[in-house]
């Protein structure tokens, strides 16, 4: 094996612990608390809305006009149904946008 | 082992691994197009298992970007995971030490989205039920790695077949999935200005972190309504 691959898997292997250290991290520091008060439950509460909000918004903002329109479209399904089937229903308009308008 | 409990946690995964398979797939390609053997992409789907961050890696690795950067970037992306690993705390509490090694690896959004959903809807967060669930979109998403790195040239461009707005879609989901929650929209509206303005000041991956910050930190200094009936149970937890 040579050296460039070696650390190539080297560098997965720091890839892998970084992310374990983010999934255990948490863990660790909220369990030297006591009790927790209100408002950090209220933070934990929001963190799930406000963290995929962030892999959301920008590629509604920046992701052009096709890709725009079928996550509106997504979203106007996904009150309504599953989320398999608002993936059918966003990728059926982005398709139509891209081959059959455009 | 809980047999009822780990099929159920089949179940429940099947549909999340069918979303992310033309995401395992996707990466293998794009691994393999930045250099990566078959074997190394499958290695590194197998080790990090967080499908965003590795695609961010592999991007940032075939345009020779210096190696602490791209860990940095890894952890950048991933780091809603500590958030994660807090807030599930109060749900697995029971687990041995064993179990909670493998369920912080086992991390990923929908674990973390749908552990959250059953302990709000009062059903067991079982060991039995969160490997289930987790290894029907583990061993899956290392399968379609390897066949998305063998047959990664037949692929193409991921536009052409419009995978690409599948991720964000499937994010989406997970946003409407919690918006009955108290302050859903304020903390919603928050992320979404924060990030999109990190995005174009800052760049990603930092637009992450700093809009699920925003959004947070929102949640913690807006007025809190008392719940009695709720922090008496949070406390007897505790």
């Amino acid at each position: 094996m040579d050296a460039q691959h070696l650390n190539l898997l080297y560098l997965i292997i720091a890839a892998a612990v970084a992310t374990f250290a983010t999934r255990v991290g948490g863990y660790v520091l909220i369990t030297q608390l006591k009790h927790i008060p209100p408002r950090l439950e209220a933070a934990l509460n929001a963190v799930p809305a406000a963290v995929l909000t962030t892999l959301v918004a920008p590629a509604f903002v920046y992701g052009g006009f096709d890709v725009a329109a079928s996550m509106f479209v997504a979203f106007a399904a996904g009150l309504r149904f599953s989320t398999l089937r608002m993936l059918l229903v966003g990728w059926v308009v982005v398709m139509a946008i891209r081959h059959v308008i455009l | 082992m809980d047999r009822d409990e780990f099929r159920e946690g089949l179940r429940g995964g099947f549909p999340i691994m069918m979303a992310a398979s033309p995401f395992g797939a996707l990466f293998g390609a794009l691994a393999v197009d930045n250099g990566f053997t078959i074997a190394d992409a499958v290695f590194m789907s197998a080790m990090v298992y967080a499908g965003a961050s590795q695609m961010v890696g592999i991007e940032l690795f075939g345009n020779n970007v210096q190696p602490w950067l791209v860990v940095l970037s890894v952890f950048a992306v991933n780091f809603r995971h500590v958030l994660y690993s807090a807030s599930i705390a109060r749900h697995i509490r029971h687990f041995t030490l064993v179990q909670k090694f493998f369920a912080f690896f086992l991390l990923i959004d929908p674990q973390y989205a749908e552990s959250e959903r059953r302990a709000e809807c009062g059903l067991p967060v079982s060991f039995s039920w969160y490997l289930g669930f987790g290894l029907i979109i583990y061993f899956p998403w290392l399968i379609t790695t390897a066949m998305g790195a063998v047959f990664g040239q037949l692929i193409g461009d991921p536009r052409v077949i419009g995978i690409d707005v599948l991720l964000p879609i499937y994010f989406l989901g997970l946003v409407l999935g919690f918006r009955k929650r108290d302050r859903f929209l304020p903390v919603v509206a928050a992320s979404a200005v924060a990030s999109v303005a990190a995005m174009h000041f800052v760049g990603s991956p930092w637009h992450v972190s700093i809009g699920a910050l925003v959004g947070v930190v929102l949640a913690a200094c807006l007025p809190q309504d008392r719940q009695p009936r709720e922090m008496a149970a949070i406390e007897r937890e505790a």
